[in-house]
C-alpha cells in the first residue's frame, strides 16, 4: 500500500486546485480519479457568481446576500479573492506564460456566450478580455466553415438584437491534412504561424475600420498569448476569443497549467482509480480503496480532499428512489427533497430543489451529518460535491471550485503545521 | 464477486456523454485525417455494428491500440476495448492480411530467427530484403526491428542456479525478453535474488496480445490459455508473477478478460489476481520497506518515457519513483503520451508515417535532453526510440541493475 500526506480525489478544478496548491508547500500529493475531469468542459473563465438571482455587477457585495449553508458562505469574499490571487500567479509562473488572467472579485465583466448571451464572468483570460459588452466598440465574428459548433452570423444576430453593433464574417479555411476540424484541431493550426499568416489574409480586407474581432475560443493550445498577441498586431485591433462547445481550449489550458504545476511539484496522478471506499477508525480515514482495472488498491493518505463533483460528473448518485449516496465514500448527502416534498419546478430553467443537493460540510470543510456532527475529521469536500449552491443558475462554478479547492489545501496545510508545532502526532 | 460484472465492455458505450475528452488526448487522430478519433469510431460508431451485418468503416483500423482515451475517459467507458473488438470483427469479415498474421506471432519469428541470428539480424537490415518485405507483404522498410541474440533466456534460465531464498516469484519475461533482450532477464532474476527472491521461471509462450492487437482473437485465446494454464499453479500456491514486458503483463491482467471476454477461464482469473509489472513489484516492495536501495551514483542524465499500454496498469510512472533512488541520477521526465509504434502498429506500411508523427514529440525531447540514454518500460518502444532518435533506450531495471552493483 502506497502512502501520502494528501490523496485528492478528482482532476477537475477544485481537485487540481488543492493538489497544486498543497504539493507546491512541499506536501507528498496523489491525485487519484476516474478520467480528466469537467475542465475540459469549462469556458475557461473563473465565473465567481453571475446571478443572485438577478445579474449581479459587483460579486463581493452580492455575496453577502447568500444563504449561511451555501459553500461560499464557508469560505467568504476575502478567501475568494485569495484563491483567485493564487490562480492569477499560477499562469503568470504557469506552462503557458505569460497567458494570464485578469479581473478579481469586485467587478463582473460581460462577455458573449457562443449564441451571444450576455455572460456576467468575474476573471478571464486576456484572450477574452476585449470581448467585454459593456464597450461600445463594434464587432465582427469570424467563424470558420468547418467549425460546425460555432456560428458566426448566429452570433452577431444575437449581439445585435442586444443592441450592440455586430455582423459575421466565414472563413473557408482548414488546418493542413484535415478535411474536417474541432476547436482543438484550429487551435493546434493557429499554433502555427503559416495557417495563421492564411487567417490574417483571408480576413484583414474584410474587417471595418473601429471593429474588434470576435474568433471562437481556438487561438492556440500551445502558445495562446503568442497567437492572440500576433493576431492583434497583424490586424491592427483588439481580439477575442468567445467560448465554444467542448472541446473547450481554454479549460484544456486550464488542465495544461495545473497539471504540469502539479508535475514540476512532484505530485502523481493516477487516472482510472475509482475510489469505491474507505479503510476508517475513530472517525479518520486511514486509507482509500481504489478500483483500478479489475483490482482492488489500497491508498493511504493523512489526509483526503474528495472533489469527485456532483450529479454531472458521478460524484453523487441519485436512484429512481430519490436516494442519493455520494459514491467514493459514502458521505451523507444532504438537501434532497424527501417524500412529498417539491424536487422539481415546471421551468426548465428554475430553482429545483434537488439543484441544491449535495455533501454538507462545516466551515472547516469537513462533511457533516444531518444533524451537522462532523463524520470524518481528515476528508475535507470541495467543488461540485458540496451542497448549497446551484451552480449552473448562479454562474458561479469555477468559483466554488477553485475557492473551496484552494481553502481545503489552506486548511490541510493549517492543521499540518499545527501538529507539527505541537509535536502531536497520529 | 465478479469484478468483470460491473465492467462489461460494449455495454459501457452507453456511459458516453459526448464531452470529446478522449478526442483530445487521441495521439492519433491528431495528427491524421484518416482516424477521425475514439469517440466517433468508438461509442458512437457501435451504434450502427450490428451482429452478423458487414461493418463499413474502415477508420477504425487506424486507431493504434495505445489505450488513452480510456485512461481519460472520465465516464468509464471502455473505448479502446471497444474498438479493439470492432476492428476484430471487421477484419474477420474483410480478411486478415498475412502481414498481420506474421507479426501476431512474435514466438514464430523468435524459433525460426534464433538458430540463425547473424544471417537473420542481416536480412533485416538490408535495403533490398526490407523493400521485398514491403512490396511483398506491407512492412514498412524504414520500421524498427529487433535484434534477434541468438540465444534464448529460457536456455540460460535453465543453466541457472538460483540461490535458496525465503521468498518466491514467478518471472514472466515474454517473448521480447526470451529472443531479443534476454540480458534484461538475467538482471531482472539478479535484481530479484539480490532483494532475497528465489525467482522461478516456468517454460511460457506468448500471451497473444500481438493476435489480439491485429484482430486474430480466436488464435489470441488459445496462446492465453495455454500460457494461463503454465502460470496458474504459481498464482494459485500465491507466488506473485512478475514481468518485464508491460503490455503483456497487462494482457494478463485484464486485457484477455476484458477484450478477448476470457472471464471463465480460471488459469487466467487467478493468474490475473497475481501478476505484477516489474516496476510496479519493486515500488511496492520499496513501499514496504524491503527494497534493497544501497544503490550507487550514475552521474548521467537520461530522459524517461512511459509507454501508453504501461498507463493501461492504472499505477502511475512507478519507475521513476525508482530512478528517483539512484544517487546523482538526472531524471528528465516526457510529457509525450506515446512513441507510436504501438506494439505492431507502426511497422506496417500505411501506419508508418503515422506512427513518426506521433512519436515526433517524444523524439524531439530526446534530442533536446541531452540524455545519453532514454528509459522506457517496453521493448517495443525502446526500438522505436532507437531507431527514431539514435538514442540508446534501456529498461528501468538496467539502471537499477547497475546502480545496484550487479555483475
Amino acid at each position: 500500500m502506497s502512502h501520502h500526506d494528501v490523496v485528492v480525489v478528482g482532476t477537475g478544478l477544485a481537485g487540481l486546485t488543492a493538489a497544486v496548491r498543497l504539493a507546491e508547500s512541499g506536501a507528498r500529493v496523489l491525485v487519484v480519479a476516474k478520467g480528466v475531469g469537467a475542465t475540459h468542459l469549462s469556458g475557461g473563465t473563473i465565473d465567481v457568481l453571475g446571478y443572485a438571482p438577478e445579474r449581479v455587477e459587483r460579486p463581493r457585495e452580492a455575496l453577502a446576500g447568500l444563504p449561511p449553508e451555501h459553500p461560499y458562505a464557508l469560505v467568504g469574499a476575502d478567501g475568494i479573492a485569495a484563491a483567485i490571487g493564487w490562480f492569477k500567479e499560477r499562469f503568470a509562473a504557469g506552462s503557458l506564460a505569460p497567458y494570464a488572467y485578469s479581473g478579481d472579485v469586485e467587478e463582473n465583466v460581460l462577455l458573449p456566450s457562443a449564441i451571444g448571451v450576455a455572460r456576467p464572468t468575474a476573471v478571464v483570460p486576456e484572450t477574452m478580455a476585449a470581448g467585454d459588452l459593456r464597450r461600445d466598440e463594434p464587432i465582427c465574428v469570424v467563424g470558420f466553415r468547418t467549425l460546425k459548433d460555432f456560428h458566426s452570423a448566429l452570433l452577431a444576430d444575437e449581439l445585435g438584437r442586444a443592441g450592440l453593433t455586430a455582423r459575421a464574417t466565414e472563413l473557408e479555411l482548414v488546418p493542413e491534412g484535415r478535411r474536417d476540424a474541432n476547436s482543438l484541431g484550429l487551435a493546434r493550426g493557429l499554433d502555427d504561424p503559416a495557417f495563421r499568416g492564411q487567417v490574417v489574409a483571408q480576413l484583414g480586407s474584410r474587417l471595418r475600420a473601429g471593429e474588434r474581432v470576435a474568433f471562437p475560443a481556438v487561438l492556440g493550445i500551445a502558445d495562446p498569448h503568442g497567437v492572440w498577441a500576433a493576431l492583434e498586431h497583424a490586424l491592427g485591433r483588439s481580439v477575442f476569443e468567445v467560448t465554444t462547445l467542448p472541446p473547450s481550449v481554454p479549460g484544456m489550458r486550464v488542465f495544461a497549467v495545473l497539471r504540469e504545476a502539479l508535475r514540476r511539484a512532484g505530485g502523481t496522478v493516477l487516472l482510472n482509480n475509482v475510489v469505491t471506499g474507505a479503510e476508517r477508525s475513530d472517525g479518520r480515514v486511514s486509507a482509500l480503496r481504489t478500483r483500478v482495472g479489475l483490482r482492488e488498491e489500497r491508498r493511504g493518505a493523512d489526509w483526503v480532499v474528495l472533489a469527485t463533483g456532483g450529479f454531472a460528473a458521478g460524484g453523487i448518485e441519485l436512484d429512481s428512489r430519490w436516494t442519493a449516496r455520494e459514491t467514493a465514500l459514502g458521505l451523507p448527502v444532504a438537501g434532497v427533497p424527501g417524500t412529498g416534498e417539491e424536487r422539481f419546478r415546471p421551468g426548465y430553467f428554475d430553482d429545483h430543489p434537488i439543484g441544491r443537493a449535495g455533501v454538507a460540510v462545516d466551515r472547516e470543510l469537513r462533511p457533516v451529518d444531518a444533524a451537522g456532527e462532523r463524520v470524518l475529521e481528515n476528508v475535507l469536500v470541495a467543488g461540485a460535491t458540496l451542497a448549497g449552491a446551484e451552480p449552473w443558475r448562479e454562474k458561479s462554478g469555477d468559483g466554488i471550485s477553485l475557492a473551496t479547492g484552494y481553502r481545503a489545501a489552506e486548511l490541510v496545510l493549517a492543521a499540518s503545521r499545527t501538529v507539527v508545532a505541537t509535536g502531536r502526532a497520529d | 464477486m465478479d469484478v468483470l460484472g460491473p465492467l462489461l465492455m460494449r455495454e459501457s458505450l452507453d456511459h458516453c456523454v459526448k464531452c470529446t475528452i478522449c478526442e483530445t488526448f487521441c495521439p492519433v487522430s491528431n495528427v491524421t485525417p484518416l482516424f477521425p478519433g475514439p469517440k466517433y469510431v468508438g461509442p458512437q460508431a457501435e451504434r450502427f455494428r450490428v451482429d452478423g451485418e458487414p461493418s463499413f468503416d474502415s477508420s477504425l483500423d487506424y486507431c493504434s491500440g495505445c489505450g488513452i482515451c480510456t485512461q481519460v475517459c472520465p465516464q468509464g467507458v471502455h473505448i479502446a476495448e471497444i474498438n479493439t473488438q470492432a476492428r476484430a470483427e471487421m477484419k474477420a469479415t474483410r480478411g486478415m492480411p498475412l502481414r498481420d498474421r506474421i507479426l501476431g506471432r512474435p514466438t514464430l519469428a523468435g524459433r525460426l530467427g534464433t538458430p540463425v541470428a547473424p544471417l537473420a539480424n542481416w536480412t533485416l537490415r538490408n535495403r533490398l530484403a526490407r523493400l521485398a518485405a514491403e512490396r511483398a507483404v506491407g512492412l514498412h522498410r524504414d520500421a524498427p526491428m529487433p535484434r534477434f541474440a541468438g540465444r534464448t533466456f529460457q536456455r540460460w534460465a535453465r543453466r541457472h542456479a538460483a540461490p535458496a531464498a525465503a521468498r518466491r516469484v514467478a518471472f514472466f519475461h515474454g517473448c521480447g525478453t526470451n529472443y531479443y533482450e534476454p540480458r534484461l532477464g538475467e538482471m531482472t532474476v539478479a535484481l530479484l535474488e539480490h532483494n532475497g527472491y528465489r525467482v522461478e521461471i516456468p517454460k511460457q509462450d506468448c500471451c497473444g496480445l500481438p493476435l489480439q492487437s491485429n484482430g486474430l482473437f480466436d488464435d489470441a485465446r488459445a496462446y492465453v490459455r495455454r500460457l494461463a494454464k503454465r502460470l496458474a499453479p504459481y498464482a494459485r500456491e500465491g507466488v506473485d508473477i512478475v514481468g518485464t514486458s508491460t503490455s503483456c503483463t497487462l494482457m494478463l491482467k485484464r486485457e484477455a478478460l476484458e477484450i478477448l471476454a476470457m472471464g471463465d477461464d480460471a488459469d487466467l482469473r487467478a493468474v490475473s489476481g497475481r501478476v505484477f509489472d516489474i516496476c510496479e513489484y519493486l515500488l511496492a516492495m520499496h513501499e514496504r520497506g524491503e527494497l534493497a536501495t544501497g544503490f550507487g551514483a550514475i552521474p548521467e542524465t537520461v530522459l524517461y518515457h512511459a509507454p501508453c499500454q504501461q498507463q493501461g496498469h492504472g499505477i502511475g510512472k512507478p519507475a521513476l519513483d525508482l530512478l528517483a533512488l539512484i544517487p546523482e541520477l538526472r531524471v528528465v521526465e516526457s510529457d509525450a503520451t506515446c512513441c507510436g509504434v504501438a506494439g505492431t502498429y507502426g511497422l506496417k506500411r500505411e501506419k508508418y508515417d503515422i506512427a513518426m508523427k506521433v512519436g515526433s514529440g517524444l523524439f524531439a525531447q530526446v534530442g533536446e535532453s541531452g540524455a545519453r540514454e532514454a528509459v522506457c518500460d517496453s521493448e517495443t518502444c525502446r526500438w522505436q526510440i532507437e531507431r527514431a532518435t539514435g538514442v540508446r533506450a534501456v529498461p528501468p531495471v538496467e539502471l537499477l541493475h547497475r546502480a545496484a552493483g550487479l555483475p
